[in-house]
């Protein structure tokens, strides 16, 4: 039904010269109406403590929400928004990590009072993930720092790590938090989840809102469980038609970022829909979410589906209700595209705009290959990978660095088989393609990190690596290239040396 | 305790500040209290530093309402360090210095030492803090498009503010940056009205940001730039950061002590 109605509205846009800025404020959502029909998880946002009747009940100036507006209008206990309007907010889940944690405690503890209590201990999650196994004693005294604060205030869930010579050993530890909280049902449908990590917009693949906030306001977030939020405008983007089978999530939103530039989403949600977005599965939901910061915007969401609901069984115990954006919601533009036109791509250096088809960059040496971080190091990012180096059945040409996002990636790796293997499993594929041995789950050198950080960049090198951002000195080297790109093509990248567009190998 | 006030002042509170609001349609709410200092008053050095932000290391909410208004700080003047489009927060402070934890005041000293260290030197010979040099030569700070996008670390905007800089003037700002340079009160994050300003200033022009007349003058090339109103932001970076604010103005208890 849904497929249907996209069809007969659909206006097909390939590449950059092609982009479809239809209407603003279109009122053409049919595809939501429909799952609407189809879903009777449907709840009113408004709160039943309003002592005036909100005009909006009255039905007639009830104006249309976005799925943000509406998240956003929940949370803050009133029955309508409006893009712009600054709301205070209640906040479901709070996120800290090792490298923003200390000082997060530091500022509640000076706001608050030493004695001070958290707002909620059951709502803060603490995931260790950043700088975890270095020598570096600040990173290592950082790790330290979020444990005393965890024991003090009785947090539940943090996921500790002590023996740095053996994660597993470590049976609470997770590894990079965005995932960790996917993969530990801390992503609900319809709540408001923020982190002191700006890819905390990671966990919109969930239908929820999810954004990134600095030491200052988490440390307000930690004492009162509340922020001031200002409602962000919602930029829709449109995908529709049948995925390649050579193209990845990554290779959307490499194309959406090429689009509209890494500002051009600044202070704005970001909504995926489409026959596209509804036959991804929850990983690539989070990848194309996870990247909206690298567009500037403040978040990205997918409308929750079955597919969101058959992740989150076994996962989650807690009550959750989706929303979604009204059949006359107002957005600022509506992006399409045909996603059966794209090509594999990449983010060319410095930056993550930096479009090039990946066949255009074929004549760029490179020095080596990473998979890995919360963008590109999760189970399907590895399974994607291994399929290309088995359909080549060659090795890699260059050091190959593969970085699990978390103990669960990493057991996958090890035990998943790769369909069309004969039952092998990813690790086994890796060894046989030469890559270096899956290393411990964590951020990695996505970010650079301590100097001796597993895979850093300490050369001016070539990288492509599958993690999200490519400016100057990210991965550590001020000079270092970094090309971003999908799974698929740093697998094939890999094999030959050279940037290379995965049909080389997948035909 | 704290916790319960904090609370309920919070959620009584109506929504007082725009802190992501940064294409600012209004007036500065302050109009009254500016007392523009003379542009011939060259100082290389920071203005009233002290008086607006805190050490780290003091009593940061001791601020009264009294002293604070008679003091508002009106203008920044001195040679500015000037920088592109789309600075991202690795170039303002790389990945491996987040081990540095800003609310301990050595390591806030020790952040302001490494503020734009990750800029590559091939395009930007001279660095925005002297090596071995406790702070910088430039107050302000001059860039192009997009300032301080990637990462959500605060320790951005605080290693620029530890550095000695009072505010940058740029084109536009990444929402996250803009609303940690507000939330911190480490810096005024002020927008141009025109495009391109950044190309007309040389690291080591002198220039005064006017923050009442909003506007930038670069005394070394004579030219005049008109700049966006920092609006309801700019009391709150005045008090020293969105807590101070709240504590200023009543909206939460005034010290956490007492509360």
């Amino acid at each position: 039904m849904a497929t249907i109605a996209m069809t007969l509205s659909r206006v097909h846009f390939g590449g950059k010269s092609e982009l479809g800025v239809s209407s603003l404020f279109s009122p053409s959502t049919i595809a939501h109406r429909c799952r609407r029909q189809a879903s009777n998880k449907i709840h009113a946002v408004m709160t039943p403590t309003q002592s005036q009747r909100p005009l909006s009940t009255t039905g007639s100036v009830k104006h249309g929400m976005t799925m943000t507006e509406k998240i956003l209008s929940r949370a803050s206990e009133r029955s309508q928004l409006e893009p712009d309007e600054n709301v205070w907010v209640n906040i479901d889940v709070l996120m800290t990590h090792d490298v923003c944690g200390p000082g997060t405690f530091g500022i509640f503890k000076k706001e608050f009072g030493e004695n001070a209590k958290v707002w909620d201990r059951e709502k803060i999650v603490i995931i260790p993930d950043h700088y975890i196994f270095t020598n570096d004693e600040r990173a290592n005294r950082n790790v330290d720092i979020l444990r005393d604060f965890c024991m003090e205030q009785n947090i539940k869930y943090f996921y500790d790590i002590k023996d740095l010579g053996n994660f597993k050993a470590n049976p609470d530890y997770k590894g990079v938090c965005h995932i960790a909280l996917a993969q530990e049902g801390h992503c609900r449908p319809g709540e408001v989840l923020v982190g002191t990590d700006s890819h905390t917009c990671n966990a919109g693949a969930f239908g929820q809102f999810a954004t990134g906030i600095g030491n200052t306001d988490a440390g307000f977030v930690l004492g009162t469980g509340k922020l001031l939020l200002k409602v962000p405008p919602t930029l829709r983007f449109i995908l529709d038609g049948e995925m390649p089978d050579y193209l990845l999530a990554k290779d959307l939103i490499l194309q959406i970022i090429g689009e509209i530039s890494v500002s051009g989403a600044t202070y704005k949600s970001m909504e995926f829909i489409g026959s596209t977005v509804e036959s991804l599965s929850m990983e690539e939901r989070m990848t194309l979410c996870n990247m909206v910061v690298e567009a500037g915007g403040k978040n990205g969401v997918v409308p929750a589906d079955q597919t969101t609901f058959n992740y989150l069984k076994d996962k989650t115990s807690v009550d959750f209700e989706p929303v979604y954006s009204d059949g006359n919601a107002r957005f600022l533009q509506d992006y399409k595209f045909d996603v059966s036109k794209l090509e594999p791509l990449v983010a060319k250096p410095h930056s993550p705009d930096n479009r090039a088809l990946a066949r255009e960059c074929k004549d760029v040496k490179i020095d080596r290959v990473y998979i890995g971080s919360c963008t590109g190091g999760k189970t399907e990012d590895f399974l994607a990978a291994a399929k290309v180096f088995l359909a080549s059945g060659k090795k890699v040409k260059v050091p190959t660095f593969l970085v699990p996002a978390t103990q669960k990636v990493w057991m996958d790796v090890y035990s998943l088989p790769v369909p069309g293997s004969g039952g092998k499993t990813c690790s086994q594929i890796f060894e046989e393609a030469g890559c270096d041995t899956p290393a411990s789950p964590n951020c990695g050198a996505c970010l650079g990190g301590p100097r001796d950080t597993y895979a850093r960049m300490n050369e001016p090198m070539v990288c492509v690596s599958t993690t999200n951002r490519n400016f100057p000195g990210r991965m550590g080297h001020k000079e270092g290239q970094i090309y971003l790109a999908s799974p698929y093509t740093a697998a094939a990248s890999a094999i030959s040396g050279y940037v290379t567009d995965p049909r080389e190998f997948l035909r | 305790m704290a916790m319960v006030a904090a609370t309920t002042a919070a959620a009584a509170a109506k929504p007082f500040l725009s802190p992501v609001r940064s294409q600012s349609s209004y007036l500065p709410f302050l109009s009254l209290s500016y007392t523009l200092k003379s542009s011939s008053h060259c100082s290389t050095f920071p203005i009233l530093r002290s008086s607006i932000r805190p050490q780290p290391n003091s009593k940061p909410f001791a601020i009264s309402a009294s002293s604070s208004t008679s003091t508002s700080i009106t203008t920044f003047h001195g040679p500015c360090f000037v920088v592109g489009d789309n600075i991202d927060t690795d170039q303002i402070i790389p990945a491996e210095h987040l081990t540095l934890v800003p609310s301990k005041p050595d390591e806030y000293r020790k952040l302001g030492t490494l503020a734009l260290i990750g800029l590559p030197s091939s395009l930007y010979p001279t660095p925005f803090v002297p090596p071995d040099s406790p702070s910088t030569h430039y107050p302000i700070i001059i860039a192009g498009a997009n300032f301080g996008c990637g990462s959500s670390r605060e320790h951005a905007p605080v290693a620029l503010g530890a550095a000695g800089a009072h505010a940058v003037v740029a084109e536009s700002y990444a929402r996250i940056f803009f609303r940690n340079s507000v939330a911190t009160g480490e810096i005024y994050p002020l927008e141009t009205e025109t495009v391109g300003l950044y190309r007309e200033c040389t690291t080591g022009d002198v220039v005064t940001v006017d923050l009442a007349g909003s506007r930038l003058i670069n005394h070394t090339t004579g030219k005049e730039y008109k700049l966006k109103p920092i609006g309801d932001a700019g009391p709150v970076i005045e008090a020293g950061g969105i807590f101070a604010y709240v504590r200023k103005t009543g909206m939460i208890a005034s010290s956490p002590s007492s509360a």
